[in-house]
């Protein structure tokens, strides 16, 4: 059966009734506790995004709290110095926070307000995702729980102490990898045992379907600005225009695509290929995995033949996660997007030659995207186009950059 | 042909008390001293669950957890679980075994060939912790046509209206989860609570064999003997854990925990 796309239909709503995207990805496979729950939010949420005051609430945080539009540039010094297409960044990492977790964070807390819940809980990996939610969960007087692997607390420092400062609790997770993988999960049993004073915000557009859809459709905004900030600088949507965003869970790629959807553009996600001469990475995509059920979710997941979740390695913790949003395995079925990856070493690499030209700095998720720019921009035309989503800045990385370069240069 | 299961039940109604079912995981902490204590505790036990360990399990507290990650460091695999079930039934033809887990190991091995090797070795039923109604509509369908109960789940916040349905669709076994929690929770919810809400399911299919679980250990057991059936399993991968701390050995152990839970509910 060859998967098609639906042109004028938001992609998160193409799924059927079991929730699932192509009937193989997505669903809803929880615990019966769940069901519950699962169903109010998404009863409440579809209710939200039809509510004219909500979305004027929405847009209105967006623009006052996160900071609407993020700017969008040219890379003048590295399209000069690669020759070939030219070189752009939606610099994403200017929004409030630094990342674009900010987007899914304020509209969870939005909805847990509607939805008259007093405490969120929520997982990171990078630490933005549990930093934005601090940050938000503070601004909207909610009392906050972030999950995160003992592994990523020690190596995200500054991400850590952002959310003590919002007086959140951290609860490291000790389990497995101690990385993203096991903070979801310890935080999806968490909101087994509390679902019913407590909301819960997954952290990237994965997770039971009406997570997905709730992060992809608050990261849109990505695209809704870059639409008008491409049609202001090109007049219109170029012809050849490709689109490289890093996936880890993918909602900030999701983000960064929505709205180009039903264009011409060119897709590319970049994955995690972890270090050059490791059989580890965090690429599902990229490298063929099967589909499995990962946190309640059918995608392509890293595992073993017996259906045990697979170990993962990179050097960048947003993206070192076994699994894949369900609506990035739709676009690869569907031919609408392509994915590949980049290791440890060519992210540094791309981190360091970015922060050298430019005024901005990638941190090592973004940088993912950034080394693939590199390596294709010499092979195309000057006039086509390539935007990056720089999505994070290096800050958050700095002991990991200079433990593996000697120095940090931002 | 009455299920093993449902026989089951009809011997411990017979003598005026609920039926003991008991939660190990297999493999754990040995794939023998796991077919050890299945065959030990199977004395005092009247159902037997056995759990096929997952490494990403969303709804298993930290003993749970604990159990599966020994077993599949000790490198068990799918086929030792149906080896362990066949050597038990080997020896105990007549008790009910049940398995439970997360689908992603049935989805891995494919639905029919995964119920065909529960049929083989002597499954008698199936938990499947995160295959929730409806979507399970068609796996139970195809547990029936094997002859495998397939146990449906039903928690403090399943509504009304859903539980008619799931009731409808039911076999011959239900598993209530008496509070809101992981498996291996302290019991936050009264008994008496607890009961109120068993008996507002039972009423509504009194002949479907209705259990409760999570947070029973031999504290809170004998205050939740009027069910058709108790569920005890964090508290055994507890006793695991502490024998092996103390270089116990965890078969006997637990053929004594085993024994004393069963005076509570006689
Ligand atoms: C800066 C940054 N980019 C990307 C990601 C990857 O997540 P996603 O694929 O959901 O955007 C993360 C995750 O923590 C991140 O912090």
């Amino acid at each position: 059966m060859n998967l098609k796309i639906k042109k004028g239909v938001p992609l998160i709503d193409q799924h059927d009734k079991n929730f699932m995207y192509g009937g193989k990805f997505g669903g809803n496979f929880i615990p019966e506790t769940l069901k519950k729950p699962i169903d109010d939010l998404t009863k409440l949420f579809s209710k939200l995004r039809k509510d004219k005051k909500f979305l004027k609430d929405r847009d209105f945080y967006f623009k006052n709290y996160i900071g609407a539009p993020t700017p969008f540039i040219k890379l003048e010094k590295l399209t000069d110095y690669l020759g070939g297409a030219q070189i752009y960044a939606k610099v994403v990492s200017e929004a409030n926070g630094g990342a674009h977790k900010i987007y899914n964070a304020t509209v969870h807390c939005l909805i847990a307000k509607k939805a008259g819940k007093k405490f969120i809980v929520g997982d990171t990996g990078a630490g933005y995702a549990g930093k934005m939610l601090s940050m938000a969960a503070k601004k909207f007087g909610l009392k906050c729980k972030i999950f995160m692997g003992a592994k990523d607390i020690k190596r995200q420092r500054p991400n850590v102490e952002a959310m003590r400062k919002n007086g959140a609790e951290i609860v490291p997770v000790t389990t497995g990898s101690q990385t993203l993988v096991d903070a979801v999960s310890e935080c999806m049993r968490y909101w087994v045992a509390n679902c019913d004073t407590t909301h819960m915000c997954v952290g990237s557009t994965v997770g039971p379907n009406i997570f997905v859809k709730i992060c992809a459709w608050s990261t849109a905004q990505i695209s809704r600005e870059l639409m008008i900030q491409v049609k202001d600088e090109f007049g219109k949507i170029p012809k050849k225009i490709k689109l490289l965003n890093c996936v880890g869970g993918g909602s900030s790629a999701m983000g960064f695509w929505n709205e180009f959807m039903d264009t011409d553009a060119e897709f590319i996600g970049i994955e995690a290929g972890g270090p050059k001469n490791s059989k580890l990475h965090a690429a599902p995509l990229t490298n063929g995995s099967k589909i499995g059920i990962l946190h309640g979710s059918a995608q392509y997941v890293i595992q073993d033949s017996e259906g045990q979740i697979g170990r993962t390695e990179s050097i960048s913790a947003g993206l070192d996660y076994p699994g894949i949003s369900s609506l990035h395995c739709f676009l690869k079925d569907t031919k609408r997007a392509k994915y590949t990856c980049a290791s440890d070493e060519e992210a540094l690499k791309a981190y360091q030659l970015v922060s050298k030209f430019e005024n901005i700095s990638p941190s090592l998720e973004p940088s993912h995207a950034f080394a693939e720019a590199i390596k294709l921009a010499p092979k195309l035309k000057s006039s086509e186009i390539i935007i990056v989503n720089s999505c994070g800045d290096s800050l958050k990385d700095k002991d990991i950059i200079k433990q593996k370069l000697g120095s940090y240069v931002r | 042909m009455k299920s093993k299961i449902a026989i089951a039940f009809e011997n411990c109604k017979k003598e005026n008390r609920p039926a003991l079912i008991t939660y190990t995981v297999a493999g754990d902490n040995t794939k023998n001293n796991s077919l050890k204590i299945l065959n030990k505790i199977s004395k005092h036990a009247d159902i037997l669950e056995c759990g096929f360990p997952h490494n990403t399990p969303i709804a298993d507290g930290g003993q749970i957890q604990g159990s599966s990650h020994r077993a599949l460091k000790n490198g068990i695999k799918l086929k030792d679980v149906f080896q362990i079930v066949k050597k038990f039934k080997k020896i105990n033809p007549s008790k009910p075994l049940i398995l439970m887990g997360y689908f992603n190991l049935i989805y891995q091995s494919g639905e029919s060939n995964f119920l065909n090797n529960c049929k083989k070795s002597g499954v008698d039923g199936l938990i499947i912790v995160d295959l929730p109604y409806p979507e399970n509509k068609n796996f139970a369908k195809k547990c029936k046509k094997k002859g495998i109960t397939f146990i449906q789940l039903l928690s403090p916040t399943t509504s009304k209206d859903r539980m008619r349905k799931i009731i409808k669709d039911s076999h011959e076994m239900l598993y209530y989860i008496s509070m809101l929690s992981t498996t291996g929770g302290k019991l936050k919810v009264s008994p008496k609570k607890i009961l109120k809400n068993y008996n507002k399911i039972k009423r509504i299919n009194p002949k479907k064999n209705l259990v409760i679980g999570f947070g029973i250990t031999d504290k809170t057991i004998s205050s939740l003997k009027s069910a058709n059936g108790l569920v005890v399993g964090s508290m055994l991968c507890k006793i695991i854990t502490n024998s092996l701390k103390m270089r116990q050995n965890p078969v006997t152990k637990l053929d004594k925990v085993v024994y004393n839970l069963k005076r509570k509910i006689i």
